[in-house]
């Protein structure tokens, strides 16, 4: 009879393996030429440069296109519900903080349905990653308009063209206090595998926005080539202001790390409450006693 | 002083008087002076102000409800006359604060004047009224005074100078009481022998279900906060940190459940706790637990509804939403604890079921035991067996798949961390190995393989404890009934049987999946069968009448109070009355389906 349960930490040691062994069985669903096979390749390689051992690895996903992320990375997963994405994945790295968690998804998880979570994790600073592919339109429900659409945007759901404006991610997680935010594109795999291993080597809540066009319902290939652009030599990621400068800046989607700061992670916060909590010899025995008349 | 026990109920407005504390001092002042305590209460939605009441009995042994009429009752304004002054019983005592309320014409109810604003300002003590109520019932309960101080000591004792001027007033109106009111206590209450050596535990049902979720191993929680479920969340909030647990305060529910599932998924025992509004969100994440198989426990301290409905007040109408409360059918274990003991067990239970059978249970408590402060025996931490989940053996990791089909249903599950078993949780509809897959066999299957598992619980409840029976076995009238309305029916059998007119009852815990084969043997020679609820629509008897096709007579009460002990004896007594007819051969179950639906004999309690 047991009466009492062992915690299980895990100890990993680093992982020799290729971008291909992070490639699971299944291929993905997504369209041809969808921006998310980029994504998703730059995420193999940023896992393996990092040395992480598949069974260390845990990605999360709302519901989407981009949420079917996780069955395409031979890693743990979580496929959860429509925009839950990120307390679920808090709940993971909480619960064992060895982990290295990824939670992957797309505009209309991450800055509609599930956008109540977003300042949440990024107040908490849980030490997660944060892909968002951000395509401007919901691609799964076949062409409606998204939190990050322009401004009179056509389609069934809007045949007389939105009226609303849309949400600028960046400005509202460093609006929010994020302790780590960028930008990728999808068709510059280079530097977006460094970025990823950036943001996922940050330790704390890092966002990445990652351009990520629809190739059937709304293609902003050319679009997206001709107005991003790196950031310039001169901007200081621990310049918050300077971020906020060029994450305002719509008529320039500019790429790279916008900012970056250190403050203590969610679960290493929490630790050191344990630690001037911890009572020893302390258990339900005592708990009860405190109780008795 | 009939039944040897004492109910005694205090009101007044919680913008100035304090009245719960002076309700729960009073009854630990009475538990620790050796006699049993059962406590209700109500408080307001508002932060501060609103009327409040708080109620005690109080006896040797052990009571098992509020009581019916008031043998006391202490007002601290009008408006507490006013609502309570027709529940004292005749030759009852009415004590009110004379500087803020009239007293009725006499009718038979003694009546003494407590000038209670005057009495603070002579102790310069403007918030000392409830401490200076203290005193006074403590000297008319015939209580020790120095028990009433030690229990101020340590409830109120936090500031020297707030200690001192409690005391104080604690003094000032047991003095007053002695000087003008009466010498010798008109109601006094003496122990069982031996029973002040006797341990005891002065809990609530929250709190007792918080040391149960502690000793059945939980480390994990997450939740929002919610009238009446917060104090889960603050209890373990202290405790969890102290034993290597995590609370995380969600910004909402399904973000708490959405926690507690990532935590679980990892291995770690999880729960989250909340009230009706709350569990109306959680219910997507309910199904994302069935379909993924991933064992949560998820809390709903159930109040009065629909909507926000009243925050304060007890209902036990989430019955249906936590059986059937997701998109299309998502089996789940549904558990109901009786009393606040029970609590403690039962949430116990109800971990072990979710990690046996890798599944949400639903807990479903209510205001009223959950905020209810009782007298009861220690824990039996004896009785702590924690039933492990099936884990994969980490052998043959090409073989390994996660929702593999098995005898039970339930499947080895692998954890991150370890090596091969690298799988993803889905909760889109999936092959054995988590694949998605929309075939119209792999749902059929997998379908029956989540409804397999749960059936299958049913048989653990006799085994877990989670049928209470008890009433004489042979009588022809029967209660089937759930949750804590077993307190007043505990009392209103003893009443009816001493009258000659024997009940036999049946609590069961286990709410989904019911334990069919016990349930079925218990009504099977019944003449009649009353299910007690606080619901509108008799939600667990039309269950029961789902389940076995047998007519059953509703109870029902829906105003957001329990259940008085007369309410269930004066059904004892109808019943029995329509059983001296002569009774009509049971329809055929077909015929009685069609002819008269689910109609029965109905029948509404109101006060």
């Amino acid at each position: 009879m047991i009466t009492t349960l062992e915690p299980i930490t895990y100890k990993f040691e680093p992982a020799n393996l290729s971008p291909n062994d992070y490639k699971s069985d299944l291929h993905p669903i997504w369209c041809p030429g969808c921006g998310d096979f980029g994504v998703l390749a730059s995420f193999y390689k940023a896992v393996a440069e990092q040395h992480i051992p598949t069974e260390q690895l845990v990605v999360v996903s709302g519901i989407g296109c981009s949420g079917r992320f996780p069955a395409f990375v031979n890693a743990y997963g979580l496929h959860g519900t429509h925009g839950r994405a990120l307390p679920l994945a808090t709940g993971v790295k909480m619960a064992h903080p060895e982990l290295v968690v990824v939670a992957a998804g797309g505009d209309g998880d991450a800055f509609s349905i599930g956008m109540g979570h977003v300042p949440h994790a990024i107040r908490r600073n849980v030490d997660i990653t944060y892909i968002v592919m951000d395509n401007e339109i919901y691609g799964l429900t076949k062409g409606q308009a998204s939190p990050t659409s322009p401004v009179g945007m056509e389609r069934k759901a809007s045949p007389y063209g939105t009226v609303e404006t849309p949400i600028n991610p960046l400005l509202f997680a460093l609006a929010s206090g994020a302790s780590w935010v960028g930008r990728g594109f999808s068709s510059r795999p280079k530097e977006l595998v460094d970025l990823v291993k950036a943001a996922m080597q940050h330790k704390g809540f890092s966002l990445v926005q990652v351009l990520s066009p629809c190739v059937t319902f709304y293609d902003t290939y050319d679009h997206f080539k001709q107005i991003s652009k790196p950031l310039p030599a001169d901007h200081n990621p621990r310049d918050r202001m300077s971020a906020i400068k060029y994450a305002m800046d719509e008529a320039t989607l500019y790429l790279g790390l916008f900012y970056q700061e250190e403050r203590p992670t969610y679960d290493e916060g929490y630790a050191a409450k344990r630690a001037q909590a911890a009572k020893p010899n302390y258990g339900i025995k005592e708990i009860m006693g405190k109780y008795m008349r | 002083m009939p039944n040897n026990t004492l109910t005694v109920r205090v009101g007044g407005d919680s913008a100035t008087g304090g009245i719960v504390t002076t309700g729960e001092v009073f009854a630990r002042i009475a538990a620790y002076a050796g006699l049993e305590v059962y406590t209700t209460r109500t408080i307001p939605a508002e932060i501060k102000g609103g009327h409040v009441m708080f109620q005690a009995r109080i006896a040797p042994n052990e009571v098992w409800s509020q009581g019916d009429d008031l043998d006391m009752l202490i007002a601290f304004d009008q408006e507490s006359i006013d609502r309570y002054y027709a529940l004292v019983r005749a030759g009852g005592i009415l004590i009110y604060n004379s500087n803020e309320s009239h007293p009725p014409a006499p009718d038979g109810v003694t009546q003494y004047p407590l000038p209670l604003n005057d009495l603070a300002k002579a102790i310069n003590f403007q918030r000392g009224r409830n401490i200076i109520t203290i005193g006074a019932m403590v000297k008319l309960f015939g209580l020790p005074f120095d028990t009433a101080t030690a229990v101020v000591e340590k409830q109120l004792g936090r500031k020297r100078e707030m200690l001192e001027q409690n005391l104080l007033a604690l003094k000032s109106g047991y003095a007053y009481i002695e000087q003008n009111v009466t010498k010798t206590a008109p109601y006094h209450l003496t122990p069982r022998a031996g029973a002040k050596e006797e341990e005891r535990l002065v809990v609530s049902g929250n709190q007792a279900l918080a040391m149960g979720a502690i000793a059945a191993g939980c480390r994990f929680y997450a939740g929002y906060p919610i009238t009446p479920a917060t104090d889960i969340m603050e209890f373990l909030a202290g405790e969890f940190p102290r034993i290597g647990g995590t609370v995380i305060q969600a910004e909402d529910e399904m973000a708490a459940l959405a926690m507690a599932i990532g935590a679980s998924y990892t291995g770690t025992r999880a729960m989250t706790a909340t009230s009706g509004p709350g569990l109306a969100l959680m219910t997507e994440l309910i199904g994302h637990a069935t379909m993924t198989e991933i064992p949560v426990v998820v809390v709903d301290v159930q109040r009065a509804g629909p909507s926000t409905g009243m925050p304060t007040k007890v209902s036990q109408g989430d019955l249906r939403i936590s059986v059937f409360g997701a998109n299309d059918d998502a089996p789940r274990i549904v558990v109901a604890p009786v009393s606040v003991e029970d609590n403690f067990y039962q949430i116990i239970n109800a971990f072990n079921l979710a990690e046996k059978y890798q599944t949400p249970v639903l807990f479903l408590s209510d205001q009223d035991m959950s905020v209810r402060v009782q007298t009861i025996p220690p824990f039996d931490l004896k009785r702590v067996c924690i039933e492990p989940r099936q884990l994969w053996d980490g052998r043959d990791a090409a073989a390994f798949e996660r929702y593999q089909d098995t005898a039970s249903g339930v499947s080895p599950m692998s954890l991150p961390g370890m090596k091969g078993g690298q799988y993803v949780a889905e909760g889109l509809e999936h092959l054995p190995t988590g694949e998605p897959d929309y075939t119209p066999e792999m749902h059929t299957k997998n379908m029956f393989k989540r409804g397999k598992k749960i059936r299958q619980a049913a048989g653990d409840a006799a085994k877990w404890g989670m049928l209470e029976q008890f009433g004489d076995p042979h009588a022809p009238v029967s209660i089937v009934g759930w949750g804590s309305t077993i307190g007043p029916v505990r009392e209103a059998i003893e009443r009816a049987e001493a009258e000659g007119l024997p009940v036999a009852a049946l609590y069961t815990k286990m709410i989904h999946p019911l334990p069919r084969t016990e349930i079925a043997e218990f009504i099977k020679d019944r003449a009649a069968i009353i299910v007690p609820e606080m619901n509108y629509t008799g939600q667990f008897a039309r269950m029961i009448q789902a389940e076995y096709w047998r007519e059953v007579d509703s109870l029902r009460k829906y105003g957001g109070i329990p259940f008085t002990t007369r309410e269930i004896y004066e059904e004892i007594k109808r019943v029995y009355a329509t059983l001296k007819k002569p009774t009509k051969k049971p329809a055929a179950p077909k015929r009685a389906l069609r002819k008269k639906k689910v109609a029965s004999k109905r029948k509404t309690a109101r006060k």
